[in-house]
């Protein structure tokens, strides 16, 4: 453990951007293929896959007129600016004097390997690793990511054709430049004219020829531009790409966001979007009017009036189950708090309200047991914003629900769903707690001092565990304002004698250098190792990790998730702003009092943050202990696991 | 959501005699031209809340009570009334409906609450904490408010205003004292153990329990056994249970019920001891949890006593004495108008279309006259209520007065902060200052009263 945490260096932006989608990491051997070196391009292959390669003599034989064609497609379409870079480029292209075939063929190379990246991207990209939140920017992304690909292009279009220069000096080279400046015009005539078409064919049915292979698949559009040479062939590859680009940028996010991902999250900056939701909310919130300008998008409500809103409303919520009612009404006041106490309060009243649900007439059990729990999850969310955990609960019963088999009467299918139910809560979380604990606690040896942040039930379950097992350690419990959960996880440790140290999250660093471990809970964990957790969390990992103390993060595998989330701004939870404006029992501290009148403050009381995973030396889980790159293999090989228990 | 209603609509109270009589019973004594009942009625039906179970006091009263709401609610709720005999108590009166009661929990509601209170939150804050009892309580009224100061100003000193004395913990949610009746001119007697729990307790005179309870009912049913001396809820059930809540014996055979409290589960499967115990560090600890523990590792039954505390914005009132309804009648249609269901005029003011005034007559604001009433010349009237079919001559102030149905008022009288019941004739010159005339009464020319009660003398 000590010798990886010397090797990692903690702040390597590189490293950091692993496996997120941005078009950053992709442009660099792109725009200086003669600066990247190969082991630098080795170490950015784990982000760009490359696709099988294509016989590397292709490049080679793309005749070099085309690629002049190319770049004027570029210079068509992309500003100056990045036109620029390529003219530089090519003036400096000649400087290596290792083999420059090699150069030049690397340069292909990597002009194919964005390429395709690039264009997996398009298909692929949205639907499997494009966090939910993003899906419904995704147009715009993508639409933005279509420029980039072009201007790319054409850069690696004269970069290639620089390079062409350099190695062959041959007779094709001297047509090439003469073509560049002199099919300007015509080119740039055809260009446009197939363009429109493009365009129209993007709308209607019919299409020309060259069109038509502008709309296909990639491969068949390259295989022309190796056959023939000359302008009019080049024009219809021009056209295909851009074609190409367009169809990208707008269909296939469209078509996968109706068919396969689950309704984007709702942006609350979008007034229409908020008005329209709130037509059919059956809490009826009052957002609150001093928000932080960062966090707009997320939804945060006066609190203290659902309450009594919800409350006063207790009669008329015909359709809400009590026992879903009575959970909604304990989220909402904050009785009950936690990721697994809520998925488990959840879960069970799911339970109740299933034992209670009778199919009404001429429906189906399935559809209609699965709207009904859908306008829960509704309500629940009303209450408060749902947990990652909760969330895959939820899909984990709705697949259930949906694989029931016809011919199940409707008692026999209650009594499944019920079962069911208690085996997620049994296995996913009880047990998984207590596998957990055992895993964890072989890390603690005799004179260990551990350090638990707030108040997490399986970082407080392995602690007396380990305690029962007679080891000598001692605790530090770090805190934070305002919810001060970790007095009670101390009162708790402390009444079954474990000796104790309570801190503030503010004297982190005082009492750092003598703990020896860090256990911290979760609530979630992305698949980029990312965690998701407490706000607070991150500090303490940091700081821990600037000490060289090991972070060991303990949460349930039910808690994980693909999406991949590089900061804790584009989904959290804002939390009640007057609980960090008071100070509990000193009722004299009344600066902030009415707070709300003043228009230039804003309060921020965040509920997570993500910890990165570079902080984390080990992800205790109930399939054992990994390093945070293995979340994804976790989440990969155990999703059906999820789903079929 | 398994919640039943029973609305206590008591009997003829003695405290109201002389306004109560054999033919108008405490549930039908009109409130701005509309029985009291009717507003605990109507709000419930707001609330979506349409069965209800009305205990009535004497078979009479009952036949009365059943008369008015079949014709007023026939085809709006379902509403069974239930006669119960007189004198048993509101405790009692359960106890002799408790074959109806099924569901989970029961509401019950005084049937001369007037308020705008939704009980849903009472009932919601019973069910977020799986309460045996919860209580409403709201601030206790003021007595008056000061424009009238000069009627009510005696009644004022004579009543300080304290209803209950009520201790609440912290976090204002339970009920750790209660004080109701006699027991609030005594000394305070807090227990120790109640106390060394919560820690810090706040007691306070100015709330007042309204008398909207939601009970569990299996809890409710088992003291109502038990104890057969309880004769009211308010006075014995409720302190029995906010004193009993930390060593509570109701729940030791309601065996059904203590699976309900996830902290009870002594079960063998460990599994469940987990689950119970994540579900119980999830949230903040209450003293009863902690309690439960205790020191000793023995662990103790408790129950939950809840209150819902009314918000000062809300309307609460009982119409449980003289000064409350005319208080009441006061209060609904002035300050508490949209409780009364009417629309006012522009000058905020109901006066019934067939209702004839006089010559330079004036009806002030907040007044209200009834259907087919007849007032004479030079007549004024101030916040008061007239009811139907009045016949008022000339020279007549009305002052913060209740004009019940036909009363006759001769020329030249003058009434003020009084309430005068159905039938009664006035004659001329009248002076009439906080006083009570009971139905039917015929107040002599000429004669001067100050803060008494007219009544016939029956039987």
């Amino acid at each position: 453990m000590e010798a990886r945490r010397a090797s990692r260096t903690v702040s390597d932006p590189k490293v950091r951007h692993v496996g997120f989608f941005t078009p950053d990491p992709n442009p660099q051997p792109g725009w200086n293929p003669l600066a990247s070196d190969p082991p630098v391009s080795n170490s950015l292959s784990p982000v760009i896959i490359p696709p099988p390669r294509q016989p590397a003599d292709r490049t080679a034989a793309v005749p070099v007129p085309e690629t002049g064609v190319r770049r004027q497609t570029g210079a068509d379409q992309v500003p100056v600016g990045s036109y620029n870079p390529s003219e530089s480029l090519l003036g400096s292209s000649p400087v290596p004097s290792s083999p420059s075939s090699r150069v030049g063929l690397a340069g292909g190379e990597f002009s194919e390997e964005s390429n395709g990246w690039f264009r997996r991207s398009d298909s692929g990209k949205f639907a499997s690793s494009l966090p939910d939140t993003m899906v419904e920017r995704a147009p715009e992304n993508s639409a933005s990511a279509a420029p980039v690909l072009e201007s790319k292009k054409s850069v690696e279009a004269t970069g290639k054709g620089g390079k062409a220069v350099v190695e062959e000096q041959n007779e094709v080279q001297s047509s090439s430049k003469p073509l560049k400046a002199k099919t300007t015009k015509a080119e740039r005539r055809a260009l446009q004219e197939a363009q429109r078409a493009a365009k129209a064919s993007g709308k209607e049915g019919n299409k020309s020829a060259a069109v038509s292979q502008g709309a296909a698949p990639v491969k068949p559009v390259k295989q022309p531009s190796q056959k023939k040479d000359g302008p009019p062939v080049s024009v219809s590859v021009s056209v295909s790409v851009v074609s190409f680009d367009k169809k990208g940028g707008d269909r296939p996010p469209e078509k996968e966001r109706k068919k396969d991902v689950p309704a984007p999250r709702m942006q609350f900056d979008d007034k229409s979007r908020v008005q329209k939701a709130k037509k059919h909310a059956v809490v009826k919130q009052t957002e609150a009017r001093n928000r932080v300008e960062l966090f707009r998008h997320l939804p945060q409500y006066e609190h203290g009036t659902q309450l009594p809103d919800l409350e006063s409303k207790f009669f008329q919520l015909d359709p809400v189950h009590p026992a879903i009612y009575k959970v909604g009404l304990q989220y909402l006041a904050g009785d009950i708090s936690g990721g697994n106490a809520r998925c488990i309060a959840m879960l069970q009243a799911f339970k109740e309200a299933i034992e209670d649900y009778s199919t009404p007439q001429e429906k189906t059990l399935a559809r209609d047991l699965t709207a009904k729990i859908s306008s829960y999850v509704s309500f629940f969310i009303e209450c408060r914003p749902l947990s990652i955990g909760m969330g895959n609960a939820i899909r984990f019963l709705k697949t259930r629900i949906s694989d029931l088999p016809l011919t199940l009467s409707e008692s026999e299918a209650k009594a499944a769903l019920c079962s069911d139910i208690e085996h997620f809560i049994n296995e996913k979380i009880i047990l998984a707690d207590k596998v957990i604990v055992r895993h964890a606690v072989t890390k603690i040896r005799d004179g260990d001092v551990l350090l638990a942040y707030g108040s997490s039930c399986v970082v407080e379950m392995i602690l007396l565990y380990a305690h029962e097992m007679g080891k000598q350690f001692r605790v530090v419990v770090v805190d934070s304002r305002p919810k001060l959960e970790g007095q009670a996880l101390l009162r708790r440790l402390v009444a079954k004698g474990l000796s104790c140290t309570y801190s503030h999250i503010n004297a982190l660093s005082y009492i750092m250098h003598e703990v020896t471990k860090v256990f911290l809970g979760a609530a979630s964990v992305l698949s980029n190792g990312t965690v998701y957790s407490r706000v607070g969390t991150a500090s303490v990992a940091m700081v821990a990790n600037a000490f060289h103390v090991p972070v060991l993060i303990c949460c349930e595998a039910y808690k994980f998730h693909e999406r991949v989330q590089l900061d804790s701004i584009c989904f959290n939870e804002l939390g009640d702003p007057d609980a960090i404006a008071k100070v509990s029992g000193r009722t004299d501290v009344n600066y902030l009092n009415n707070w709300a009148n003043k228009e230039n403050l804003q309060l921020l009381n965040l509920m997570y943050d993500a910890t990165p995973s570079d902080y984390i030396s080990m992800i205790v889980t109930d399939y054992g202990m990994i390093p945070p790159t293995s979340v994804p293999v976790i989440v990969r090989e155990y999703r059906r696991d999820h789903v079929f228990i | 959501m398994d919640f039943q209603v029973v609305v206590l609509a008591g009997g003829t109270a003695k405290n109201l005699i002389p306004l109560v009589s054999k033919e108008v019973p405490k549930a039908l004594l009109p409130v701005a031209n509309r029985p009291v009942l009717s507003y605990v009625l109507e709000h419930l039906e707001q609330s979506n809340l349409k069965d209800l179970i009305v205990v009535v006091e004497g078979q009479e009263a009952a036949a009365l009570v059943g008369n008015w709401i079949s014709g007023a609610y026939v085809d709006r709720l379902h509403v069974e009334v239930a006669a119960v005999p007189e004198d048993v108590g509101t405790a009692g009166s359960l106890r002799a409906i408790a074959h109806h009661l099924t569901a989970k929990d029961i509401m019950v509601v005084s049937g001369d609450l007037v308020s705008d209170v939704p009980p849903g939150a009472v009932a919601a804050a019973h069910r977020r904490h799986d309460a045996v009892v919860t209580a409403m309580l709201s601030s206790a009224p003021v007595s008056g408010p000061s424009e009238s100061g000069s009627s009510t100003g005696k009644d004022k000193t004579k009543k300080p205003g304290r209803y209950n004395i009520i201790g609440l913990d912290p976090t204002r949610q339970f009920l750790l004292y209660i004080a109701t009746g006699a027991e609030v001119e005594k000394d305070i007697r807090i227990q120790k153990s109640i106390l060394r729990a919560v820690g810090q307790m706040e007691i306070r005179a100015d709330l007042m329990d309204a008398h909207l309870y939601a009970f569990k009912r299996s809890v409710l049913q088992e003291v109502l056994d038990q104890k057969d001396t309880f004769h009211s809820l308010k006075q014995d059930v409720l302190p029995y249970l906010v004193r009993s809540q930390l060593k509570s014996e109701v729940l030791l055979n309601g065996a059904p019920q203590t699976e309900e409290n996830g902290n009870q589960k002594v079960n063998s499967q460990s599994n469940q001891v987990t689950l119970s115990g994540i579900l119980a560090n999830a949230s903040t600890p209450s003293f009863h949890q902690l309690s439960e523990l205790g020191t000793n590792g023995s662990t103790r039954r408790t129950h939950k006593c809840c209150v819902y505390i009314a918000d000062n914005s809300k309307y609460c009132m009982r119409l449980n004495s003289i000064q409350a309804f005319s208080d009441i009648n006061r209060d609904v249609i002035g300050e508490a108008s949209r409780l009364s269901g009417y629309s006012f005029s522009p000058q905020n003011n109901i006066i019934h279309p067939s209702a004839e005034l006089g010559l330079k007559t004036t009806v002030g604001p907040h007044c209200m006259l009834g259907e087919g009433s007849q007032m004479g010349d030079k007549c004024s009237v101030k916040r008061s209520v007239i009811g139907r079919h009045c016949r008022i001559g000339s020279n007549v102030k009305v002052a913060n007065s209740v004009i019940m149905n036909h009363v006759t008022i001769g020329d030249g009288c003058s009434i003020q902060g009084s309430v005068i019941c159905s039938n009664v004739q006035l004659q001329e010159r009248v002076n009439l200052k906080d006083c009570q005339v009971g139905a039917g009464f015929v107040v002599t020319a000429g004669s001067d009263c100050k803060g008494e009660a007219l009544a016939k003398k029956e039987k």
